[in-house]
């Protein structure tokens, strides 16, 4: 037994874990296990939905090996514990890209499917579960599954933003996108309320491909912040920016991110950020994924953790809506500087518990304060479903199940695809198996 | 120049490690395994690394003599112009108890951990003699370095391959020809997935193959991987009996 945490470092829990390494030889492993079981990947969701305390974890970090790339058409069978980090960097400069990544590329293929992610694209290409051509499902049962859009689609749907519960899934085929070279072509350009917001966002989706928004979550509901917006830039010469890795060295007592840093933090930011706006040409790596640099930054925190609270409501409510939480949200002094508005496009996910929906998604980290927390999340929850959104289960640790239920229709739909040997802390606390 | 490289026991967690750095650059990768399903998903996956390098898989019995030896000499047949490197990688932990108990499990220990990969190694060093150059990596262990209760078995064959790549650096020390002891230390791998479990921790066994792939380029005699080991090694090995004695480990 191990004591493990997910991304938002919450609380520790008892685990065994199994290391998965040779795809032939996995049903040893999780087949008539004496404990419920639940694959794990990078554990960079940020809560339960990648734990199953007091029961099995099955990591599939060793499940690393690619199995075939086609240089002609672009697709890649690899194995589920790959990283996109390392497809990226292996293909890109092959001229291949992925075509959706959400906002750390550590994390694995597996993840990625299974909570069906979304990068700064979704108005362009969709979800990551619309990427993938074929994956193989491995069930407790030992049956394996072979399905896709047009394969067993009902499992694909099922298995698409499936969080883990419907199988190992062993391996998968994505479709990657040709790309020039590594560089983006991007502009920042600041807002000084929501109208400013909604402008720039629908006013970029025919012309930039990747769109998305830090905001000052302390300035009330007007919402000021910076959009940010790029395209993949034409092949050029460019020298490479050097690697290079910082740590957060120490666990530190309380939380950095406080009542007294994050309103300076956020006006010094946004006034850089104001100062700094305009055209410029960045690797994609520090555009897509800005903070892969900064191990473990998750600590910053202190040791109760943080929770990300992470919503979209649909665009004909999504102003109100997201104005209302910045109100509760300035008036209770809680949240942080990570936080994230942008615009979804005009497309519903394919899977059935997948988080993606035509709407607006507001994502914010908020330092665990307890009792004070839950009290603003409640607030935030009544927002939320009032405006017919839901809230993301890779990011969630505490929604009520009358929030998930009224979020995620198809569950009960769902729930006919859950492998029995399954569990997680998430599927225990919100659908009640 | 593009290497011509040879793997034996490839599909080591470690060894496959080594073989991802390798590929990028080189022209002719041979794995040698004994299961070749296994080692055709490595080759597949190293083909999708890097389409240019030639990658071939052979299977052979770890313990039959002539049968290694008509390996290397198939291997060096067919590069052209002979092989550049060869490491050395598998081994198999043994539990001490049960090597106590069962003179069959000691036996089968020292055989994988010994034996075969001094046979591997003479084979391959008698090919770079015929050359005059050549790099011969062999895996070997911390365990190596001094014996202890709770895995003497096990770093006794891994103390005879140290002697044994003494003797051979000694025999090439006026050749072009380099013989390379790696030592690990405790590294995540299946090997030890028993002790991760338990919350050990362990060195990533891609930093373990980049000192590797450097050590061998470099042609150094003993590499210690992480390097931290050489010192702490270093220490284990002249403390006193009567102290050394004394500690559970
Ligand atoms: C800094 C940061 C930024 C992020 N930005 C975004 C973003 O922009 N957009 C977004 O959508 N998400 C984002 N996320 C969330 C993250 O992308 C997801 O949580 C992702 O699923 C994590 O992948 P993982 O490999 O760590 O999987 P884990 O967190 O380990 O597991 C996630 C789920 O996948 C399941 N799973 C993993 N592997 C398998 C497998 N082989 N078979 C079956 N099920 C499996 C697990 O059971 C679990 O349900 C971000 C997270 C961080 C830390
Ligand atoms: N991991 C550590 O902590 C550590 C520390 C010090 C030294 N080492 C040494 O590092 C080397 C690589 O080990 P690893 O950690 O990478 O372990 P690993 O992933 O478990 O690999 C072991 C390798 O040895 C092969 N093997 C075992 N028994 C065999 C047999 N009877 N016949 C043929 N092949 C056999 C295995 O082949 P199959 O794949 O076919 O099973 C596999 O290729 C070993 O020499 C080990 O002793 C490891």
């Amino acid at each position: 037994m191990v004591m493990l945490s997910a991304w938002g470092k919450l609380g520790a829990f008892p685990h065994t874990v199994q290391y998965l390494s040779d795809r032939e030889a996995l049903r040893d492993v999780i087949c008539g296990a004496p404990l419920k079981g639940l694959a794990q990947g990078m554990a960079r969701s940020y809560g339960d939905v990648c734990l199953n305390p007091d029961g099995l974890l099955w990591n599939t970090c060793g499940l690393d090996r690619y199995i075939a790339f086609d240089e002609q058409t672009g697709l890649l069978r690899c194995e589920a514990g790959v990283l996109l980090r390392d497809i990226q960097r292996l293909m890109i400069p092959r001229g291949w890209i992925l075509p959706v990544t959400p906002g750390t590329q550590l994390v694995t293929v597996g993840g990625a499917i299974a909570n069906d992610v979304h990068g700064k694209n979704h108005h362009v290409l969709g979800s990551f579960g619309d990427q993938v051509r074929q994956l193989r499902l491995l069930r407790t049962d030992g049956e394996l599954i072979d399905c896709g859009p047009d394969l067993r689609p009902d499992w694909f749907a099922a298995s698409v933003g499936g969080l883990g519960l419907t199988g190992l899934i062993v391996e998968a085929t994505l479709q990657l996108r040709p790309v020039a070279g590594p560089w983006i072509e991007a502009e920042n350009v600041p807002y000084g309320n929501l109208n400013e917001f909604f402008e720039l966002a629908d006013g970029s989706e025919a012309a930039w491909e990747h769109t998305v928004s830090w905001i000052d979550c302390m300035c009330g509901g007007r919402g000021r912040g910076i959009f940010m917006r790029g395209n993949h830039a034409p092949k050029m010469d460019r020298p490479l920016p050097a690697s290079r890795n910082l740590r957060v060295p120490f666990d530190p007592p309380f939380s950095m991110v406080n009542k007294l840093s994050l309103r300076p933090f956020n006006t010094a930011y946004f006034s850089l950020q104001k100062w700094r706006s305009g055209r410029s040409v960045v690797h994609y790596e520090p555009f897509f994924y800005p903070l892969d640099n900064i191990l473990e930054w998750n600590r910053m925190y202190g040791p109760r953790g943080f929770f990300q609270y992470q919503s979209v409501v649909p665009r004909e409510s999504g102003r109100e809506a997201v104005s209302a939480m910045l109100r509760e949200i300035s008036r209770s002094g809680e949240g942080s500087f990570l936080a994230v508005l942008k615009t979804f496009g005009h497309r519903e996910a394919l899977g059935m518990m997948s988080f993606p929906r035509p709407g607006v998604t507001l994502a914010l980290d908020f330092p665990n304060r307890g009792a004070r927390s839950h009290k603003l999340f409640a607030r935030l929850d009544a927002i939320v479903q009032e405006a017919g959104g839901r809230i993301y289960l890779a990011k969630d640790a505490r929604m009520p199940r009358e929030v998930f239920e009224a979020g995620y229709p198809r569950v009960q739909e769902f729930l006919q695809y859950k492998d029995p040997g399954i569990s997680s802390g998430l599927s225990r606390r919100l659908m009640g198996v | 120049m593009r290497k011509k490289r040879v793997i034996i026991g490839a599909t080591s967690a470690i060894a496959e490690q080594c073989a991802r750095l390798w590929v990028s650059d080189a022209a002719e990768l041979t794995l040698v395994g004994r299961d070749l399903a296994r080692l055709e998903r490595q080759a597949a996956d190293l083909r999708v690394r890097n389409p240019a390098v030639v990658i071939r898989v052979l299977t052979v019995d770890f313990m039959d003599a002539s049968a290694i030896s008509s390996l290397a000499e198939d291997v060096v047949q067919r590069s052209e112009g002979g092989i550049d490197s060869v490491l050395i990688a598998h081994g198999s932990l043994p539990d001490q108890g049960s090597c106590e108990k069962e003179l069959v499990a000691c036996r089968d220990a020292l055989a994988i951990n010994a034996l075969s990969p001094v046979l591997f190694a003479e084979a391959f060093a008698g090919h770079f003699a015929v050359a005059g150059k050549g790099t011969l990596g062999l895996i070997g262990s911390v365990a190596g370095d001094r014996g202890r209760k709770s895995n003497y078995v096990y770093g006794a064959a891994k103390g005879l391959v140290d002697r044994y790549m003494e003797g051979l650096q000694h025999r090439f020390a006026a050749s072009a020809v380099r013989a390379v002891l790696v030592k690990p230390g405790p590294t995540d791998t299946p090997m030890t997935a028993h002790l991760k479990a338990k919350g050990m921790k362990l060195a990533d066994p891609g930093n373990v193959a980049s000192a590797i792939v450097s050590g061998m380029a470099r042609g150094s005699a003993v590499v210690y991987a992480p390097a931290k080991w050489r010192l702490i090694m270093l220490v284990i090995r002249h403390l006193p009996r009567m102290v050394f004695n004394r500690m559970d480990i």
